[in-house]
């Protein structure tokens, strides 16, 4: 007879990063760009642990296509620093058998609107393999590249995938909006015995900061108050918490304090802390860089109407990009994505209501 | 059974499966055997609605599981397409586990999670069965280069081998091209084996891929080294494909398989077979692998007789019926399986209505 026994590929039997100890601050003067904070946590979990390698294309001797990757291969050589042709089905499909096998791979895409031609293996095998084998295999892979629109790139080329993503179960999604998290979170996502798709922004990848030199482990599921005020809860995730603090800063000025949050994981996402924030502020707006229908602006909503419906004292609001392809025009695009101009709008429509 | 019916009659050149001894060729004909009736009692519980969903059967093409899983380490991956009871039987998993998994049962190989198309087994180096066709050619690829790399670059283990089965319907996919340019391309030593029925579902070969009569121009395209393989006879299985895992193992590069076999029965139980005759089927089961090592070991080797056969078929049927008692009598997985195996680390608020656990231990750990 079966016994209840632990599941095999639980974290019982793989080592985690100590969580309970305090992250490194994050003020201080060791400025490093995103790019170098995300090469930072790979090289270290690679020095770390023999069985990660980066795959993807043009990651080893063009040293990154947006050099998130320079110089690794230096380090690593061309066994664990590898480069792939374009052939995301492929390369993304290979890595899968090698996580099940054992490795821990880590798949860079160069966007991940490239990601699409590769949605067997990333949706229809990797989140599953734990499930459908009863629990014998699991796929320990990070999914990491470019999301979101970059610089007039077109409807192709621009795509948020998080909307689209995130409804599989199985997987976990991370998207930072600054170098400090991006390291920290990328360190986790590659020590997590989980598949992680993990979404960078390549408008962000140039951004400076204070990044500890020391890896640290940002604990998923746990959202970032950005900056506190009593007058509207402003949720987001990934690079329009930027907008956001833009835009709260604006509104402080006209005397509206706005309770930033910084989600940082999508699946888990901190509703806790949504929850808090709204029940001091009576009202929410979310931004959120992908399309308005059954995307995460959605769900966020669904969940705060599930679980606090009776603190709001104006209906939520969102504001993603607009509901249309993405455009090619500087002005275009600018007016399509969120911007502090029109989250500031938007919560002074709920705030003046 | 027809005892006359051998391959090798009157070939006298020395052949490598010379070298097996009768206990690994009776060993063979007894998996083949297992697999034959254990597919038999696998429709007779499909029809009885004992299973459910899609299930493929594998009658008619025993000689390529057993002879080419025969042919490697135990240690040495395996990962295959939707039609698979049959080799997670030659490697090694226990028939109760198998059947209870088709009755969806906690006993089963995936705990009743997968069904007929994902057969997993761990201990035996089995990495599924995959239900999209060509899916499994990317992660073939995969498991090669771990394996690789594990020797190469962790200084652990020795060298191996991969094994990916495909049928010719998945020839097609770009998955497979994709898959056999980075094999190439990275020198990873997967063994594409091409189990060519000859239909792509109810599609004949011809009509479903171009220069269908020299599929090894598209391993030679790659560059990878190609074969054709006369599947029904298992001993012929042998002397060819041994030889090419050898070489790939040794070389530590891929190869690719035209392994011609046939299967019995239509693409999956619902399929009336309006694409092919009867006398198509006959003409094959005439040159049936059983009946054809059968014969060789009875009058070629004299090491099985009638008798002997007639017991080792009875033994069989009766661990088959065990099999499916089994799985009759096994559990039906709790309600709070549904929430257990999605994530090997459950955490708080992964989704708005499901509380992830680690539930059962599966049976095969």
């Amino acid at each position: 007879m079966i016994t209840a026994d632990l599941h095999p590929a639980s974290i019982e039997n793989v080592p985690q990063p100590d969580f309970s100890k305090p992250l490194p601050p994050r003020e201080g003067d060791r400025i490093i760009q995103f790019r170098e904070a995300l090469k930072e946590a790979m090289s270290h979990e690679m020095r770390q642990d023999e069985r990660v390698f980066l795959i993807g294309e043009e990651v080893a001797e063009y040293n990154g296509a947006y050099k998130v990757s320079q110089g690794m291969l230096d380090e690593f050589g061309p066994k664990r620093i590898i480069d792939s042709p374009i052939s995301e089905n492929g390369f993304a499909g290979m890595c899968t058998g090698a996580a099940m096998y054992g490795l821990r791979p880590i798949v860079e895409f160069m966007s991940w609107s490239f990601s699409l031609v590769a949605a067997d293996p990333i949706l229809n095998n990797v989140p599953k393999m734990l499930y459908m084998s009863g629990g014998q295999w699991g796929c320990p892979i990070v999914f990491r590249g470019n999301d979101g629109a970059g610089g007039q790139l077109g409807s192709t080329h621009s795509w948020c995938v998080e909307g689209l993503f995130a409804n599989v179960p199985g997987m976990k999604m991370a998207i930072p909006s600054n170098p400090y998290d991006a390291k920290g979170l990328l360190a986790t996502a590659i020590a997590d015995p989980d598949p992680v798709f993990f979404l960078e922004s390549e408008r962000m990848l140039g951004d400076k900061a204070h990044v500890p030199e020391e890896q640290y482990y940002i604990p998923f599921g746990q959202a970032r108050v950005c900056r506190e005020g009593d007058a509207v809860t402003l949720v987001s995730f990934g690079r329009p918490v930027n907008f956001c603090i833009e835009a709260a800063e604006k509104l402080a000025a006209e005397g509206i304090e706005c309770d930033v949050l910084d989600m940082r994981t999508i699946r888990p996402l901190d509703i806790d802390s949504i929850i808090a924030s709204v029940k001091k502020t009576n009202r929410v707006v979310v931004v959120d860089q992908s399309w308005p229908f059954a995307g995460i602006s959605s769900e966020v909503i669904t969940q705060i109407c599930e679980r606090c419906f009776d603190w709001l004292d104006h209906q939520p609001v969102r504001v993603n990009t607009e509901d249309v392809p993405t455009p090619y025009a500087k002005g275009l695009e600018y007016a399509y994505l969120p911007n502090p101009e029109r989250i500031a709008e938007a919560v002074k429509n709920v705030v003046n209501a | 059974m027809p005892q006359s019916a051998t391959a090798s009659t009157g070939n006298s050149k020395p052949r490598l499966s010379d070298e097996l001894s009768n206990d690994r060729l009776l060993e063979w004909l007894r998996s083949m055997q297992l697999i034959r009736e254990f597919e038999t009692r696998t429709m007779q519980a499909y029809q009885q609605a004992k299973i459910g969903g899609f299930c493929h059967i594998y009658s008619g093409q025993e000689a390529c599981a057993v002879g080419t899983i025969g042919s490697v380490n135990h240690d040495d991956p395996v990962v295959l397409a939707y039609r698979d009871h049959g080799h997670a039987l030659a490697r090694g998993m226990d028939p109760k586990a198998c059947m209870a998994e088709m009755f969806g049962k906690l006993e089963g190989c995936a705990k009743g999670k997968g069904g007929s198309m994902h057969m997993f087994d761990k201990p035996n180096w089995l990495f599924g069965g995959h239900g999209i066709v060509g899916a499994q050619t990317p992660l073939g690829a995969g498991l090669a280069f771990a394996a690789r790399y594990e020797w190469e670059v962790m200084n652990k283990g020795g060298k191996k081998v991969a094994l990916c089965y495909l049928g010719d319907g998945a020839i097609d996919q770009g998955a497979f091209f994709e898959a056999l340019n980075l094999a190439a391309l990275y020198s990873i030593p997967v063994i594409y084996i091409i189990e060519n029925n000859g239909y792509s579902m109810g599609t004949a070969i011809h009509r479903h891929s171009a220069n269908s009569e020299n599929l090894l121009a598209r391993g030679e395209a790659f560059g990878i080294k190609s074969v054709k393989i006369d599947g029904l006879d298992i001993l012929n299985v042998y002397d060819q494909f041994k030889p090419l895992v050898d070489e790939c193992r040794d070389l530590q590069r891929p190869a690719f398989v035209d392994f011609k076999t046939y299967r019995y029965q239509g693409h999956s139980m619902s399929d009336p077979q309006k694409y092919r005759t009867k006398e198509e089927v006959d003409q094959f089961k005439e040159k049936d692998s059983i009946a054809n090592l059968l014969g060789h070991l009875m009058n070629e080797r004299d090491a099985i007789n009638e008798d002997s056969w007639k017991a080792m078929r009875k033994e069989i049927q009766e661990e088959v019926r065990e099999a499916v008692q089994f799985a009759e009598n096994a559990t039906d997985p709790d309600i709070e399986e549904l929430y257990t195996d999605v994530y090997a680390n459950p955490q708080p608020n992964l989704s708005p209505t499901a509380e992830y656990k680690h539930g059962a231990k599966n049976p095969l750990l």
